[in-house]
């Protein structure tokens, strides 16, 4: 019989002080010495961590009412639009948001120096945002028009939801083609002379639970810098093998989380708004998963290593955007962190877009807060779609095909 | 010896002449050149990352050509208080200015290197490279 361990026992512990909490950078070396049935005795959490750019994130406001009342239609932050098709005084600010009056990529590659991410930042950040609103004027709601500055601590609520965060594994991005591009994995240069990567590997909250086996609706995560929670699974979470070049199955890939949590506990360290050239403007965010060491299973993931995670190699220049299938295969997380790979016969440069350094300060934080005892652990109450699901991804069927 | 970055303006009638081979071969100037343009007008701007003992010999031969030499004070600096590490930034530095210190991975900016391209500030997303006069 292997060893389980409950939520609640973990708990206990958590709350008597005995909790032995690593991250999971930390955990390789010590199932590597130690064994992974002693190890997964010793060990009760592993705390992941990952900061990069998420895309798909945003925050609802709900602004209080103003007198006379508003019943809100349209609504602009910093002149950044936000989405008011709900009640009264809310509204929503989605991070790819671009400002009202921004040239985009007319003048190509456009900067995109400011939109919704940076208007989450700012909100974090304790600055002013500039408000305005306007209405098409009801009975119960006269008032039509509103322009005035808030800040983070004037509004009722405001939260995060992020539809898609935290992807289990990402595309190592080249660009096979003789033109410069510029895309959301940053400027690729012809010829495959550079390579972006984008996630912590190792230290990557899906990729140290592949099958979800404790990662679930209403799991207690980090979320940039305050207590949130795993809300659903992501959008686009299509959990499935990764397989090599020669149909080998590598590890699970593909699986995303809904994630959310109170902005105003968050802190502008782990919440960045962002610019990518000729692309658009997006938000950094941190998350940080405690992975309960229940048994040797979720351990044998956890301790996974750089050497074992892989990311498949795609060509941004026509693959991508043509949603054509990849011949490139796939590129170890070592490789990629060594600085180089070797693609097609060339070596390639590579880079990151998400922050290791980033990623290792939200697993330690994690892992203090848990340690302090102010972080428990808390049991699903819902599983995710796992590999055994078989989730096929649709794509939009477009007219005249 | 530590490199020097000069801008170098010419006008019509000084930038068809072959400055830099004179420099090189009579003032033994070590020159990089980081940029060089000649407008329709054809004046140019040239920038010049030099070394060299005879330094001040050549200034003052360039000067004597009608050249106006200017100091490059434009400095890119890196707010560290700004970056995130992300790394992004690394494989667009055509110099290696920018790099990441492995193992821990934090982008490290060596100015020595820069030739003021400004490619760092186009794809820094948060904006962490900024220019200095």
């Amino acid at each position: 019989m292997g060893i389980e361990k409950t939520y609640a026992e973990i708990n206990a512990k958590i709350k008597s002080g005995q909790a032995v909490i690593v991250t999971a950078e930390e955990i390789i070396p010590l199932v590597q010495e130690k064994g992974l049935t002693q190890a997964t005795k010793e060990v009760d959490v592993v705390t992941t961590g990952t900061f990069g750019p998420m895309c798909s994130s945003g925050a609802f406001l709900n602004f209080g009412h103003a007198n006379p009342r508003m019943r809100m239609s349209k609504v602009w932050l910093n002149n950044v639009p936000a989405y008011a098709g709900i009640a009264a005084a809310d509204a929503y600010i989605g991070a790819t948001e671009t400002k009202e009056d921004d040239p985009l990529n007319s003048n190509f590659p456009g900067e995109f120096r400011y939109g919704g991410g940076h208007v989450i930042e700012d909100l974090v950040s304790g600055k002013p945002v500039h408000f305005k609103a306007k209405s098409y004027g009801t009975d119960c709601y006269p008032r039509r028009e509103l322009e005035t500055k808030i800040t983070i601590n004037d509004v009722n609520e405001v939260f995060l939801f992020n539809p898609r965060n935290a992807y289990q594994n990402y595309n190592c991005a080249v660009n096979l083609s003789k033109k410069t591009i510029y895309t959301y994995m940053g400027m690729l240069q012809p010829d495959i002379a550079n390579a972006h990567y984008s996630t912590s590997g190792q230290l990557s909250p899906l990729l140290k639970d592949p099958h979800f086996l404790t990662i679930g609706v209403g799991t207690r995560i980090f979320l940039g810098g305050g207590v949130g929670y795993v809300a659903w699974h992501g959008t686009q979470h299509f959990p499935g093998m990764l397989n090599d070049n020669q149909g080998q199955e590598l590890h699970p890939s593909g699986g995303t989380l809904a994630v959310i949590g109170d902005l105003k506990q968050m802190k502008s360290r782990y919440i960045r708004g962002n610019s990518f050239l000729g692309y658009g403007c997006t938000l950094m965010v941190g998350i940080g998963v405690p992975l309960p060491i229940l048994n040797e299973e979720v351990m044998r993931w956890a301790a996974r290593t750089d050497q074992e995670l892989y990311a498949p190699v795609v060509d941004y220049s026509d693959e991508y955007p043509n949603l054509k299938s990849g011949k490139l295969g796939v590129v170890s997380y070592a490789d990629l962190k060594s600085g180089q790979i070797m693609l097609k016969g060339k070596q390639v440069k590579t880079a990151p877009l998400s922050s290791y350094p980033m990623a290792v300060e939200i697993a330690n934080e994690l892992k203090a807060w848990i340690k302090a005892g102010k972080f428990e652990l808390s049991q699903p109450v819902q599983n995710l779609p796992a590999v055994k699901d078989n989730i096929v991804a649709k794509s939009l069927v477009t007219s005249g095909q | 010896m530590s490199s020097k970055k000069i801008i170098l303006r010419f006008c019509k009638d000084t930038s068809d002449k072959p400055v830099i081979y004179h420099l090189v071969k009579d003032y033994d100037w070590i020159v990089n050149i980081i940029k060089a343009r000649i407008n329709p007008d054809k004046e140019g701007t040239m920038v010049l990352e030099v070394t060299g003992a005879n330094y001040d010999q050549g200034i003052k031969f360039l000067e004597a050509q009608n050249i106006k030499v200017q100091m490059l004070a434009e400095q890119i600096k890196h707010n560290q208080e700004c970056c995130t590490s992300c790394g992004i930034c690394t494989t667009a530095c055509p110099t290696g200015a920018l790099y990441l210190e492995r193992p821990a991975m934090q982008v490290v900016f060596d100015s020595d290197k820069c030739v003021i391209c400004r490619q760092c500030l186009k794809v820094c997303p948060v904006k962490a490279m900024e220019v200095c006069f």
